[in-house]
């Protein structure tokens, strides 16, 4: 598992330029499904044919990242977020272009107070001392991704972009492990979920599904001075119940509990008040899709050293299989 | 039936905010009593359907949220303690020394705490309280608090209904249990006036939680016009007169870009010819009802809106005054019957570009 | 074209009330001999080009601007209001503005400065404080002119001024809107379809229903944006400079753009040699974002005019940067067919 979470999120994939990522998905699922297609946003949609219920499963591909806006004369790059970037988080961190071109994150100096900081204070320098040098690697538009090394260590996964990579890797391994199927589940590895849902959106529009459910990472309440939340790190699955966008539709929601308890399957129950995940866009598609929501417990969101347990990935994936067989 | 009681007893049920699967059949029971055909869809919205007598009439859909907002359980605290966040706009400033019913395995009474006002600086006490400093107290000993209640169980505030001078009303849930009352009188008023149109009436889930239901509804059942019934501000010292209305003088009838203009004039001047009162409530964007979503639903509807005057909104003490829910009742069913409703010229949908 | 911007910025179209605005552009179209049909919402959709099959292409430019509704009459005869769409409210105090249907005249007043108390003076007015002055007596008077309802416009006639510079209200969009009227009269080897939508200030309304009939395959957003090439804002805050070509948004708040679209654009208007700009900023948002999500994915893009002081009535742009967005958007789109035609929609 951690070969294929470090190659996952090691790979190029900022919302919006899905291409390296999706290209890798699409290598290791090619053959294992009945269909494997693209849509016009760019999501990803391998389909394992069944006669039963449609289900669709939804991990988002793409990741956090910054844009450059402006070339300033002596080179340096100005730049603005691409989804939830905390500028706390990206300060001296490296940033790499889709050409691989990498840069430092640094900010103006006579910046006094920490709470004054925010993007427009903020630039990349990549080492060159001119526009023109600047030019010939970057333009106003190019998308960068945070860089950092992903570990296995004392059964926890280290790495950037673990949301959502590892609810690819999961949809991945679940792909691996099934052979027929008596439903027919869709695995959609989505797109632009970090700016605001809409490759979910769109994906479930064409494909329609009776039941769907959103696997993403979910924010944890066991680090000091952390917000009240009761989910922790290796405590299980974490099954949705709310989160801002969504209230889970009970269809979806009672079953997964059902089938942790049946299977015993360790879980835990997810509420939480703000952020949403493609199950918001899912839902009130096409005039209502029952859905829900699958999370992996996740330290540090959005930040270059994300981290989650290796159990909680396993029983993830037990819930899922046990949901996408399950035939009431 | 006399509205007071048919209220009372919508104001009864718990329907909290994505929990409506519950009440959805008592809801569908009182909605049978009149229609054709009933039914509750994938989403808990209860849909009473009323043949028209003409093949040329328009599909009217008539909507009035029957969720509520509550709580949610988030966690637990030690003896007997749960922390909660919200399931829809909750005015924290209303919650303080409340009694809820915590619906898990079987329903557990407790009441809102927080920490004592002698304990708290000068500031703090100047400041509204956060959500995430109350918690409910529910006296029972952790173990068994925890086989009975989960993460993720809502709660339902509670409080009782009253009968008030002036034939005016309080309690909870009144939004929008006026609105769906509405609906079934104007049901009732239906069945004995020959209309033309299809009608279908609709008391939708998850408005306070994100217009849901109508989203679903609208999309499912495609009208032609949508008449969404929702309750709006009463007057109130203090509170900005444009954006208040006043109790018992007529339902205020919604303009802005979120509401058809034609259509909106059809059902003003028919209020007119009717005798029925009505005000203006403007709109200047999202008027924070279902009309927002249903009008950009599928390829566009043409919303009209009709309000009930409710003041103190999301309190346990919301206060109405009957006539305007019979007034609301009066209009709707005599537009959903009307021979004058119809898309204008301007509204034609008839897609001759093809 | 710049005629028919001119003619365009004389109507008022306050969100949720475009009718003049489409009037207009209907009578136009009519001239055109193109089919056309509005929709429940107001959108006016105009059918133009060949029908190959192969692409559908939609245009988009919004009809309504920004301006205000009447939501209560003081016993003194004053109209109380609401902002429709976002702008920056400071900037009423003043104003002339015109109201509902007979264009009634008012202006937006508040106590004069001489009355004002110390922090009064140091704060910035607040919307409700506001109100507006028809010169009426009372109540009774006002109501003889004024209901409930009613949308008040910037009162503001074009101007030309400065180098090849024209300031008027409603540029956003009303100059998307003329470049349309310039496009559907093309020879377009596909299907393609003009939609002057409404309510786009208030949360892209219009385009939301729009593109679920039209259903195209490739949309192209044609805006207003905001220019902030003026003194003390520093040069990676500037978002547009007028004067520098028609802008093109990689990303903003609603929408990423197509990055096929957007390489073709770039590339036609390197081959043209038609000068063009990148949107420096990301805020904002058009219809481009609902489009984008609309039914199973729309691949867009959006090509704006840069408009200084936008959302004002004095809002501000260069006639060359207008014509060059005709220009770009019409030799982008009639080379479409070559990246698109034939090429599978999904890989």
């Amino acid at each position: 598992m951690i070969e294929l979470v470090r190659e996952l999120a090691g790979t190029y994939g900022p919302s919006g330029r899905e291409d390296e990522i999706r290209g890798v998905i699409r290598k290791k699922i090619s053959g294992k499904v009945d269909e494997l297609y693209t849509d016009t946003l760019g999501n990803l949609i391998a389909v394992k044919k069944g006669n039963g219920k449609r289900i669709m499963l939804a991990a988002h591909m793409d990741e956090i990242g910054v844009v450059a806006t402006y070339i300033e004369e002596n080179g340096f790059i100005r730049f603005s977020n691409i989804g939830g970037v905390s500028p706390v988080f990206s300060l001296g961190q490296r940033v790499r272009f889709a050409n691989g071109v990498c840069g430092c994150v640094c900010y103006e100096e006579k910046l006094k107070e920490p709470k004054d900081l925010n993007f427009s204070k903020m630039f990349i320098d990549i080492g060159t001392n001119s526009r023109e040098r600047t030019m010939e690697y970057v333009s106003p538009g190019d998308i960068a991704v945070f860089e950092a090394g992903t570990i296995e260590q004392n059964g926890r996964y280290i790495s950037k972009a673990l949301d959502d990579r590892i609810g690819c890797a999961v949809l991945i391994e679940l792909i691996g492990q099934l052979n027929e199927v008596k439903n027919e589940i869709a695995f959609v590895f989505t797109v632009q979920e970090e700016v605001g849902l809409r490759g979910a959106g769109t994906a479930a529009y064409a494909i329609k599904p009776d039941l769907a459910v959103a696997v993403d990472v979910t924010n944890t309440g066991d680090t000091p001075g952390c917000n009240p939340l009761s989910i922790e790190l290796g405590k299980g699955a974490a099954v949705m119940i709310k989160d801002g966008r969504t209230i889970s539709h009970p269809l979806v929601k009672n079953k997964l509990i059902d089938l942790a308890k049946r299977f015993d399957i360790q879980y835990q129950l997810e509420v939480i008040e703000k952020g949403g995940n493609d199950a918001g866009s899912i839902h009130t598609t096409a005039g209502g899709i029952p859905s829900g929501g699958v999370s992996i417990p996740c330290r540090y969101m959005h930040s270059p050293c994300e981290m989650v347990d290796a159990g909680d990935v396993k029983n993830v994936v037990k819930l899922l299989k046990a949901f996408i067989q399950s035939e009431d | 039936m006399r509205t007071d009681t048919l209220l009372e007893q919508l104001c009864k049920i718990n329907a909290i905010a994505g929990f409506e699967a519950s009440a959805s059949n008592e809801i569908k029971e009182i909605f049978g009593r009149y229609c054709d055909k009933v039914w509750v869809d994938t989403f808990y919205n209860v849909i009473g359907y009323k043949k028209g007598s003409s093949k040329n009439g328009k599909k009217i859909m008539i909507t009035a949220h029957y969720d509520q907002i509550g709580l949610i359980v988030t966690g637990y605290e030690k003896n007997g303690f749960l922390r909660v966040s919200n399931l829809g706009g909750v005015d924290t400033k209303a919650l303080l020394a409340r009694e809820v019913t915590v619906h898990g395995k079987k329903d557990v009474f407790g009441v809102i705490g927080a920490k004592p006002p002698h304990l708290l600086s000068g500031d703090e006490m100047k400041k509204n309280v956060k959500l995430t400093d109350l918690f409910i107290d529910t006296g029972l000993p952790d173990e068994e608090l925890k086989e009975t209640v989960a993460v993720g169980d809502p709660v339902s505030i509670n409080s009782q209904f009253v009968r008030m001078v002036n034939g005016c009303a309080a309690g909870r849930n009144l939004d929008n249990r006026c609105g769906v009352a509405a609906c079934v009188l104007a049901l009732e008023k239906l069945k004995n006036i020959e209309h033309e149109n299809d009608v279908y009436v609709i008391a939708t889930v998850q408005e306070e939680a994100g217009l849901i239901g109508a989203i679903s509804s609208s999309y499912n059942i495609e009208p032609d016009i949508a008449v969404v019934i929702d309750v709006c501000h009463g007057d109130m010292p203090e509170a900005d007169k444009a954006s208040t209305f006043t109790l018992g003088k007529g339902v205020p009838v919604g303009v802005g870009p979120a509401f058809n203009k034609n259509v909106t004039q059809q059902l003003l001047k028919l209020a007119d010819q009717e005798g029925i009162p009505t005000q203006l409530c403007v709109e200047a964007g999202d008027p924070g009802t279902e009309a927002w979503a249903i009008q950009v639903s599928g390829m566009g509807i043409a919303v009209v809106e009709v309000c009930i005057p409710l003041r103190y909104m999301h309190t346990g003490a919301e206060l109405v005054n009957l006539e305007d829910v019979d007034t609301a009742a009066a209009l709707v069913s005599k537009f959903a019957a009307g021979r004058t409703v119809r898309l204008s010229k301007e509204d034609a949908d008839d897609t001759d570009t093809d | 074209m710049i005629r028919t911007l001119i003619e365009l910025t004389k109507i008022d179209g306050v969100s949720g009330d475009e009718e003049q605005v489409r009037k207009y552009i209907e009578e136009r179209v009519e001239k055109y001999g193109l089919e056309h049909m509005t929709d429940t919402i107001g959108n006016l959709i105009v059918r133009a080009g060949e029908n190959s099959g192969n692409l559908k292409v939609m245009l988009a430019a919004h009809m309504d601007e920004v301006g205000l509704i009447i939501n209560h009459i003081t016993d003194d005869g004053k109209l109380k209001f609401a902002a429709v769409g976002g702008f920056d409210t400071r900037i009423l105090t003043g104003q002339h503005v015109r109201i509902g249907d007979s264009k009634i005249p008012g202006v937006i007043g508040y106590k004069s400065i001489h009355l004002q108390e110390k922090k009064e003076r140091e704060s910035a007015v607040k919307l409700k404080d506001l109100y507006i002055d028809i010169g009426a007596k009372d109540r009774e008077d006002a109501e003889k002119y004024i209901k409930l309802g009613d949308f008040a416009a910037f009162s503001s006639e074009p101007v030309f001024f400065g180098k090849n510079r024209l300031k008027a209200k409603a540029l956003d969009d009303r100059a998307g809107c003329a470049v349309l009227l310039e496009l559907v009269k093309e020879k377009w080897p596909f299907e393609l379809y003009a939609c002057f939508t409404v309510q786009e200030e208030v949360g892209l309304r219009g385009a939301t229903v729009a593109a679920k009939r039209v259903a195209p395959d490739i949309a192209v957003v044609i805006e207003g944006t905001t220019c902030a090439d003026v003194p003390e804002v520093s040069g990676h805050e500037i978002s547009t400079e007028i004067g520098k070509g028609p802008a093109l948004t990689f990303i903003d708040r609603t929408a990423i753009a197509d990055s096929i679209l957007l390489r073709h654009f770039e590339s036609t208007a390197k081959k043209e040699s038609i000068p063009f700009q990148w949107k420096q900023t990301v805020s904002g948002g058009n219809d481009a974002g609902k489009i984008q999500v609309s039914g199973s994915g729309v691949r867009v893009i959006a090509v704006s005019v840069p408009c200084r002081y936008i959302h004002s009535p004095v809002s501000v742009l260069d006639i060359y940067d207008l014509e060059n967005t005709k220009e770009l958007v019409k030799k982008a789109l009639l080379t479409l067919p070559l990246v698109f035609d034939g090429r599978q929609k999904n890989d």
